[in-house]
């Protein structure tokens, strides 16, 4: 797997259930980033040409590269609009997120 | 460790051939944030046998918030100014357990490394311990609230060196990290910006290779700690290198090496004007600024090799 998955969470009722170091493993994601987004990034499979700037300067590895375009992680992304700002071809849309 | 001269010259790596993996994933950091580009991108090229460890800091306090752990490879917090010789320690302690196929990585922002890492790193250096370091430069000790480090630039506001009618922000300019870093004859020394990330991931493979210290201090943009627009990250950081006001080069060989050397710099004042912590800048400041940038390149230009 590319990216590790949210798992469910329960609060450690005995000693044994406590991770040994200060930390659970690697990888552990008890919760996601999708809260934190006001704007959603949208590609437009049409216009993207797979370059894959928005793949390198994505600050959270939320795009996700495919056979002929890019796609995002939106559990993830917090819609910071970098990608959408470095897209060469206007490919990503910025849009109001619907709550 | 290596002589200098047998630096293999590594495949290049893009977006296309590199891991697909992520290996800083589910962080807390700020949208926009910098700092986790340049540590994604250096963990993707150093692979899932990376052992990580980070000073307190930003990239620290965003990784490893209990129960979330983002990093997918080892990682470890250390104390602020103890990451390198704390990673000098994983080192030589993975060499005794015969592990094999590894890197050991200490990524720290301006302050870890220019204030109060610093003794710790020339140690390392010193010691010759087989270990990369990667400063990211947000330009401030943004984790405690933004107050000015060694490498704040002239004019920056900060919660430290605020900006008033006697006062222009931060009055020091930045300090030489990479020269400094160079004077201890480091097989390798790079600079790098997040804003030319093809150039940057390929000075950490090229310093992947090497057995023994590397350094890369990589310029990392902080949207929440200057005031600029979430999306703007990547964009500020490669005008900030088109502008003049950081470089990129390297240090290979006992000799400097600038990658790139722009015929004409763009406008200093267009530039700041953009970001919060320069918006109070007055002409006698641009001067100031131009000055020693123009004074920095002379320097440069007769010294080192050019592109
Ligand atoms: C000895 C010590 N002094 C002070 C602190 C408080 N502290 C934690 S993070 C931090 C700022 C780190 O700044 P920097 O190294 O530039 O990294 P950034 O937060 O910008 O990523 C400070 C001052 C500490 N943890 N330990
Ligand atoms: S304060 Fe700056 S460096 Fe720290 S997480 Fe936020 S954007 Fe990144």
């Amino acid at each position: 797997m590319n990216r590790p998955v949210k798992q469910e969470y329960n609060r450690p009722t005995h000693i044994k259930d406590f991770p040994v170091g200060p930390q659970f493993d690697a990888g552990h994601l008890a919760d996601e980033n999708a809260g934190w987004r006001t704007f959603k990034p949208v590609v437009d499979a049409e216009k993207c040409i797979n370059c894959l700037i928005c793949y390198l300067v994505c600050p959270d590895g939320t795009i996700i590269k495919g056979e002929n375009h890019v796609s995002v992680a939106y559990d993830y992304c917090k819609g910071c609009g970098v990608c959408a700002n470095e897209c060469p071809k206007d490919a990503i849309s910025m849009v109001k997120e619907e709550r | 460790m290596n002589s200098p001269d047998t630096i293999l010259a590594p495949k290049r790596i893009t977006a296309k051939n590199m891991t697909e993996k992520e290996f800083f994933y589910g962080h807390k950091a700020c949208a926009g944030c910098g700092g986790s580009v340049a540590v994604r991108l250096a963990l993707k090229v150093t692979g899932e046998r990376t052992l990580a460890a980070f000073p307190a800091g930003c990239m620290a306090a965003v990784g490893f918030i209990y129960p979330q752990m983002a990093f997918q490879n080892n990682a470890i917090i250390t104390t602020f100014p103890g990451v390198a010789s704390m990673a000098s320690g994983i080192s030589v302690g993975a060499k005794a357990l015969g592990l094999k196929d590894y890197k050991t990585v200490a990524f720290a922002g301006d302050g870890g490394t220019a204030d109060i890492g610093l003794q710790a790193l020339s140690g390392m250096i010193d010691r010759g311990d087989d270990l990369m370091y990667i400063c990211y430069d947000n330009e401030a000790y943004m984790n405690t609230g933004i107050q000015k480090s060694g490498l704040t630039p002239y004019g920056t506001q900060t919660t430290t060196t605020p900006a008033g009618k006697n006062l222009p922000g931060t009055k020091t300019h930045k300090k030489n990290l990479f020269e400094i870093i160079a004077a201890h004859d480091i097989a390798y020394a790079a600079t790098a910006s997040i804003g030319y990330p093809q150039d940057y991931i390929n000075k950490v493979n090229k310093a992947k290779q090497i057995k023994g210290p590397s350094f890369i201090h990589v310029y990392a943009s902080c949207p929440t700690g200057w005031g600029t627009p979430t999306n703007t990250t990547i964009e500020i950081a490669k005008e900030v290198v088109d502008t003049g006001l950081f470089f990129l080069a390297e240090y290979e060989n006992g000799e400097f090496k600038l990658n790139k050397n722009p015929k004409e710099f763009k406008s200093i004042k267009n530039h700041l004007s953009k970001q919060g912590r320069f918006k109070h800048l007055t002409d006698n400041d641009y001067d100031i600024i131009t000055k020693q940038r123009d004074m920095k390149w002379e320097r440069m230009r007769k010294f080192w090799t050019l592109p």
